[in-house]
C-alpha cells in the first residue's frame, strides 16, 4: 500500500534551506531545479494536516471514502442489529469477500487500461462448473483439474483480448458477449442435473469455510500480522536506505513508524477479532497473498508499468516500444484467469456448481468494489488493493443486509446505488483533479 | 563550428512515403552529420513530421535507403531506431499523463536491478539530467499532467537524452513556449550540438533556424526543394524556397545577387 510516488517527499526543500546533511548536491539542485512557487509541506504533524486538506481539495480521495463509508456501514448496521460487529460476522465477511474479490483483483488490471470486462461473473461460473465436470463426471485429480480450470480462464481471457487488440471489437461488446455466451456454455454443461455436488476434498476443501490457516491455531493470525508488519518496516527502511545513499529525497523515519504503527494496529485488531471468532480462512490468505503479488507486479515491475502507460497514454506507450496489443491480450487474459480462480471459490462456498453460480450481481459486485476501492474507470489510475477495500464495503453491505432479512429486491437496488454513487466520486474526483492540474 | 565528418551518421536517399491517396514524400534527400544541427523546415502539410516518423520507425518507408554511419539499414518500428541511437521528440509530445516525470524519462527503457525496476538510481539519474540540462521541475514525483507545456517539452527533450542517442529529432520543439523557455529549448539544442550529437530540428520559426541550425533543409509538397549553410544564406532565401516562389536554383540565384546588390 505504499505508492511512493503519491506523496509528496522532501523533494520540495526551499530553495534557501540548507541541504541535509546526507546530501550534499541537494543546495545546488534545490537553487536550479526547484519552482520557488511550489507549495512546501511543513515537517511534523501539522504538515500532514495541510498536506491532506490540499490533497483532498485537489480531488485526490485515496482511501479517505471507503474508510469513511465502512464506519458508516459500521454506525447504521450495528445500530440495527447488534450482531453485525460481533467477531463471528466479521468472520464470515472476511470470509466470503475473497471470492468476488478474486474477480475485482483481474478487473483491476482491465480497469487500468480505461477497458471493461462484463464476462468475470459468467467466467466464474464456467470455471466452477468445469472444474465439477473435470471432478466429478471424470474423476479427475483435483488439482490437476484447478490448473485446467485456471488455464480455460486465462485463455478466456486472452480470446476477448485478441478480440479486442487485434480485431478492433469494443472490449464492451467483446465482453457482453462473453457474459452471454460463457453463461450459456455453463447451463449447457450442467444440463438438466442442474447442480454438481463436488466432495469436500482438494482445491475445494481448502477453500471452504471448515478450512483455517494453520487449523485455526491462535498463532496462524498473529504470524500473518506480524509478517506483513515486518515486511512493510523492512521494505521501508531498507527503500529510505537506498534513497539516502543515492542522495534522492526519501520518506522521513517519522512518517515510517506512522505508517508501520497504522499497520500493525489495523493487521493485529483483525488478527484478535478472527481468533476469536473461528481464525483466518484459507481463502482470506490466498486473496492476500495475491494481492501482495500482484500489488508488486503492478508496482515494481516493467509489466506493470507498461500496464500503466497504456492506460494513461496509448500514443505515448506506442512509441515508447510498448507492445500495447501484447499488454491488451495479457491484461484479459489475467482478467480471465482471476475470474476463474474466483469461480472456484464460490465453488469452495457452496462444495458445488449451480445454475446461478457467477449470475446475479456477481459481475456488477466486482465492478463496483474495484471502483469503490478507488481504481478508476477512466484509466491509468488505481491500485490492486481497492479490491480488498472495496469488497470490505461490498460484503459488509450485503451482510448487513442479510443480518436484517431485506429481499434481494431490496439489496440489488441498494448495490445499485452504492455503484452509481463510487462511479460518481470517481468522475468527480477525475474533474478536480483536471482543475487541479492533476488529470 | 560545422565539423562535417566524412560520412553523415545518418542519411536519406531517395526515400517516398505513401498514405493511400497521399504521396507524403517523394524521393527525400536528408544528411545529418555527428555533432551538426540539421534545421528541417517547410509548410504546413509538407511532409515534415512524416519524414520524422519514417526515421522513428513509426511509419516503414515505402521506397529509398536509410544509411545509418554509412552503411543501409531497415527501420521498421520505433525500437529499431531507438537500437540504432534515433531519439524522437514529437510534436505532439506522447507523455502518459499518469505517469511521474521519472516514469515518463524512463518509460519503455526502465532500469532493472534484479528484475525490479530501479526507482532509486532511475530518480537520481533524472535529477541528475534535469539539473544538468538546467531544467526546473517542481519535483521529479509528481505527475506529467501537472506540469505546464514548457516544462512538458523540457521533460520531453531530456527523455530523449537518457538513452545515449546519436541522432535527435526534435518537432517543432518552440511552437509552444514563451519567450523565456524557447530560449532554455535553444539552448538546449546547442548543448547536444557539444555533445557531438547530430540534431534534426523542424520549425516554423526563421529566428530558432537562424539562432541555432548549421544547415536548412527545405521540404516542399513533399520533396526536396533546396539545402542551405546557415550562415551564408539570408531568410528570405529560405523563405521563397518554402513558399515555392523560387522553384530552381537559377531564381534562387537571382535573389541572392540583388540581395549581395544591396
Ligand atoms: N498517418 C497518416 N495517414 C494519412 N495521411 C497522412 C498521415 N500522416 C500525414 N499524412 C499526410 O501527409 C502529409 C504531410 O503531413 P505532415 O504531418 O508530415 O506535415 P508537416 O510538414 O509536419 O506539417 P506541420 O507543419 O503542420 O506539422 C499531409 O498531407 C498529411 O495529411
Ligand atoms: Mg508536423
Amino acid at each position: 500500500m505504499s505508492d511512493t510516488s503519491g506523496t509528496v517527499k522532501k523533494d520540495a526543500v526551499e530553495p534557501t534551506a540548507p541541504a541535509p546533511a546526507d546530501d550534499p548536491t541537494a543546495a545546488t539542485a534545490a537553487a536550479t531545479v526547484v519552482d520557488p512557487r511550489l507549495l512546501v509541506r511543513d515537517e511534523g504533524f501539522k504538515g500532514y494536516i495541510t498536506e491532506f486538506r490540499r490533497r483532498v481539495k485537489g480531488g485526490e480521495l485515496g482511501s479517505l471514502p471507503v474508510i469513511v463509508g465502512l464506519i458508516v456501514i459500521g454506525i447504521i448496521f450495528q445500530a440495527q442489529n447488534s450482531r453485525f460487529l460481533s467477531a463471528d460476522n466479521l468472520s464470515n465477511i472476511s470470509y466470503y469477500l475473497s471470492a468476488t474479490g478474486m474477480l475485482s483483483i483481474g478487473l483491476v488490471f482491465v480497469l487500468l487500461l480505461g477497458e471493461i470486462d462484463l464476462s468475470v461473473g459468467s467466467v466464474s461460473g464456467l470455471a466452477s462448473t468445469l472444474f465439477a465436470v473435470f471432478v466429478v463426471n471424470h474423476g479427475m485429480n483435483g488439482w490437476l483439474a484447478l490448473f485446467l480450470t485456471i488455464v480455460t480462464g486465462v485463455g478466456i481471457g486472452a480470446l476477448h483480448g485478441f478480440f479486442f487488440a487485434r480485431i478492433g471489437v469494443p472490449a464492451f461488446v467483446v465482453t457482453l458477449a462473453g457474459f452471454l455466451g460463457w453463461n450459456g456454455l455453463m447451463l449447457w454443461l450442467l444440463g438438466s442435473s442442474g447442480t454438481i455436488n463436488i466432495p469436500d476434498e482438494g482445491p475445494v476443501h481448502l477453500l471452504g469455510q471448515s478450512s483455517f490457516f494453520m487449523d485455526q491455531s491462535i498463532a496462524g493470525a498473529y504470524i500473518l500480522a506480524a509478517l506483513g508488519t515486518a515486511s512493510l518496516l523492512f521494505g521501508s527502511l531498507t527503500d529510505q536506505r537506498r534513497r539516502k545513499a543515492a542522495g534522492v529525497p526519501f520518506r522521513p523515519t517519522s512518517e515510517i513508524l506512522l505508517r508501520v504503527v497504522l499497520l500493525a494496529v489495523a493487521a493485529f485488531v483483525t488478527a484478535a477479532v478472527l481468533n476469536s471468532s473461528s481464525g483466518v480462512s484459507n481463502s482470506l490468505v490466498i486473496f492476500l497473498a495475491s494481492l501482495v503479488i500482484v500489488d508488486f507486479v503492478l508496482r515494481r515491475t516493467p509489466y506493470g508499468r507498461k500496464v500503466f502507460a497504456v492506460g494513461g497514454g496509448i500514443e505515448a506507450a506506442r512509441r515508447a516500444g510498448i507492445n500495447v496489443s501484447m499488454i491488451r491480450i495479457t491484461v484479459f487474459a489475467i482478467s480471465g484467469g482471476f475470474a476463474a480462480v474466483g469461480g472456484m471459490f464460490f465453488a469452495g462456498q457452496t462444495q458445488s456448481a449451480t445454475l446461478n453460480a457467477g449470475g446475479g450481481n456477481t459481475l456488477m459486485l466486482a465492478i463496483a468494489a474495484a471502483v469503490i476501492g478507488g481504481t478508476s474507470l477512466f484509466g491509468g489510475r488505481g491500485t490492486v488493493w481497492s479490491a480488498l477495500l472495496g469488497m470490505l464495503v461490498i460484503q459488509s453491505i450485503q451482510t448487513g443486509l442479510d443480518l436484517l432479512n431485506m429481499n434481494t429486491s431490496i439489496q440489488y437496488m441498494i448495490t445499485g446505488g452504492v455503484l452509481l454513487g463510487a462511479v460518481v466520486i470517481d468522475s468527480v474526483s477525475r474533474k478536480s483533479q483536471k482543475a487541479a492540474g492533476r488529470g | 563550428m560545422v565539423h562535417v565528418s566524412a560520412t553523415p551518421v545518418l542519411a536519406l536517399r531517395g526515400v517516398s512515403k505513401r498514405f493511400g491517396a497521399v504521396q507524403a514524400l517523394t524521393d527525400v534527400e536528408l544528411e545529418v552529420h555527428a555533432g551538426e544541427v540539421v534545421a528541417l523546415v517547410g509548410d504546413n502539410g509538407a511532409g515534415k513530421s512524416t519524414l520524422v516518423k519514417t526515421i522513428a520507425g513509426v511509419h516503414p518507408i515505402d521506397e529509398g535507403v536509410i544509411e545509418w554511419e554509412g552503411n543501409p539499414v531497415s527501420i521498421n518500428k520505433p525500437h529499431d531506431a531507438q537500437g540504432l541511437g534515433v531519439a524522437t521528440v514529437y510534436q505532439d509530445l506522447a507523455l502518459c499523463d499518469n505517469l511521474d516525470v521519472v516514469g515518463n524519462l524512463y518509460l519503455g527503457r526502465e532500469l532493472l536491478r534484479r528484475g525490479i525496476i530501479d526507482e532509486v538510481t532511475m530518480e537520481k539519474n533524472s535529477r541528475e539530467l534535469l539539473s544538468t540540462l538546467s531544467i526546473r521541475i517542481p519535483s521529479v514525483r509528481i505527475p506529467i499532467a501537472s506540469l505546464s507545456g514548457g516544462q512538458r517539452q523540457v521533460v520531453a527533450i531530456a527523455r530523449a537524452l537518457i538513452g545515449d542517442p546519436k541522432v535527435v529529432i526534435l518537432d517543432e520543439p518552440t511552437a509552444a513556449l514563451g519567450v523565456e523557455q524557447t530560449a532554455q529549448v535553444l539552448d538546449l539544442v546547442e548543448r547536444l550540438r557539444e555533445r557531438n550529437l547530430g540534431v534534426i530540428l523542424i520549425s516554423h520559426n526563421m529566428a530558432d533556424v537562424k539562432a541555432v541550425a548549421d544547415t536548412v533543409n527545405v521540404l516542399r509538397l513533399g520533396k526536396n526543394n533546396g539545402s542551405f549553410p546557415v550562415k551564408d544564406t539570408s531568410q528570405e532565401t529560405i523563405i521563397a524556397a518554402i513558399t515555392g516562389a523560387t522553384d530552381n536554383a537559377v531564381t534562387r540565384r537571382a535573389v541572392r545577387s540583388t540581395e549581395a546588390a544591396k
